[in-house]
C-alpha cells in the first residue's frame, strides 16, 4: 500500500528567523502593516511503498528527528494524507 | 603530525588545508574520502569548508551521515584532534560532536571578508602558540554562520571556557557592531567538553602565508602540531 505524507518543519519558538523578518518587512513595504509575525519553514512530501499507516507514522517521525529537522532549532509535524 | 583532510562531495577548501599542512608546516597529510569507513594512523583530522551535498536540507545535514562519519566520531571520542572549519563546523554541529546549530546570517547575505577574532583561551590544543587576548585577522566566507544554542548550553560554553574565538573590532571590542552574522555572544569558535574538537567559522587555511596577505591562520595549525608533538593520544 502506498502511504503519502506531508512533513512540516518549523523553527522553534524563540529562534530568530532572519528570512521571516525580511519577508515581514517586505510585506510592510507592500502596504500590509498589519503583518505582525512571519516564520518560514519547510514543507516536505514523502511517499512510502508497502507500509501500513501506523508503521509509516512511526518511521516518518524517526526520519524527521534524524534528518529532516534539526531538533536543536526546529520542530516537525507529520501528516499522513493517503493510505 | 599526520593529518587527514576529510573530503565530502562539495568540499572546496580541502586542497587549501592540504597545502598548508604539507607546504607551510612541512608535515604529513593525506586526503580521506567520505566513503572510507576506517581512519588509521592520524594525529589530527580536518573537516574542511565548502558546500557538502550542496547544503541541501540544512548545511552539514547530509554529510553528517556519510560513511566516514562514525570513524570521525570514534576518532574524536578517543581524544584525536578534530578541527571543523566553516562547513566542517556545521557538520560537527549536525553530528553532535559540538552543541548548537547554525542559522542564516542575520543580514541574509553571504559574507566574505576578513574579520578580527579575540583569542579567549590560550592553553588549548588549537591556541597554545597564541597569547591570550591576542587578536587574529582571519577571513570568513559563509551564509549560515549565525551560531545558536539554548541559554543553558551557552552558559556551559562560557563557564567551561569552551568559546575559543569571538568576533571583535580592530581593538578587541566584543560588541554587536563587530558581530558579522548575528552569532550568540559573538561566538566564532567553540570546542567540545574535552577540548579536542574545535569548530570555527573563519578560514585559517586562507591566511597561513604572508603571500596571501596574512599568516594568522597558521598559528592554529602550528598549535595543533605542537600539541601533537607533546601529547600522543
Amino acid at each position: 500500500m502506498l502511504v503519502k505524507a506531508k512533513i512540516y518543519v518549523t523553527l522553534k519558538e524563540g529562534v530568530l528567523d532572519p528570512q521571516g523578518e525580511a519577508v515581514k518587512n517586505s510585506l510592510h513595504v507592500l502596504g500590509y502593516p498589519q503583518v505582525g509575525q512571519v516564520r518560514i519553514g519547510k514543507y516536505i512530501e514523502i511517499g512510502l511503498d508497502g507500509q501500513d499507516r501506523e508503521r509509516a507514522q512511526k518511521e516518518l517521525a524517526e526520519m524527521s528527528d534524524k534528518l529532516l529537522a534539526n531538533p536543536v532549532i526546529e520542530d516537525f509535524r507529520v501528516e499522513i494524507t493517503e493510505g | 603530525m599526520r593529518v587527514g583532510v576529510v573530503v565530502f562531495p562539495g568540499s572546496n577548501c580541502d586542497a587549501d588545508c592540504y597545502h598548508v599542512i604539507r607546504d607551510v608546516l612541512l608535515e604529513d597529510v593525506e586526503y580521506i574520502w567520505h566513503q572510507e569507513k576506517e581512519i588509521k594512523g592520524f594525529d589530527a583530522l580536518i573537516l574542511p569548508g565548502g558546500f557538502s551535498y550542496g547544503d541541501y536540507l540544512r548545511t552539514g545535514a547530509i554529510a553528517r551521515f556519510s560513511p566516514v562519519m562514525p570513524a570521525v566520531v570514534d576518532f574524536a571520542q578517543r581524544g584525536g584532534l578534530v578541527i571543523g572549519i566553516c562547513n566542517g563546523f556545521q557538520i560537527l554541529l549536525e553530528v553532535g560532536l559540538l552543541p548548537g546549530a547554525m542559522l542564516r546570517n542575520r543580514s541574509l547575505k553571504f559574507i566574505c571578508e576578513p574579520v578580527w577574532l579575540k583569542v579567549k583561551q590560550s592553553s588549548t590544543p588549537f591556541t597554545n602558540q597564541i597569547p591570550e587576548s591576542e587578536l587574529l585577522q582571519i577571513p570568513i566566507a559563509h551564509g549560515e554562520g549565525n551560531y545558536y544554542c539554548d541559554p543553558q548550553t551557552l552558559a556551559e560554553l562560557q563557564q567551561e571556557g569552551r568559546i575559543l574565538f569571538t568576533y571583535c573590532g580592530p581593538n578587541g571590542e566584543e560588541s554587536d557592531s563587530f558581530n558579522p552574522n548575528g552569532s550568540l555572544a559573538n561566538i566564532a569558535a567553540i570546542t567540545n567538553k574535552e577540548g579536542n574538537v574545535l569548530g570555527m567559522m573563519p578560514h585559517p587555511e586562507r591566511c597561513s602565508e604572508a603571500v596571501l596577505g596574512g599568516s594568522d591562520g597558521v598559528k592554529i595549525f602550528a598549535s595543533m602540531m605542537k600539541w601533537c608533538q607533546e601529547v600522543k593520544f
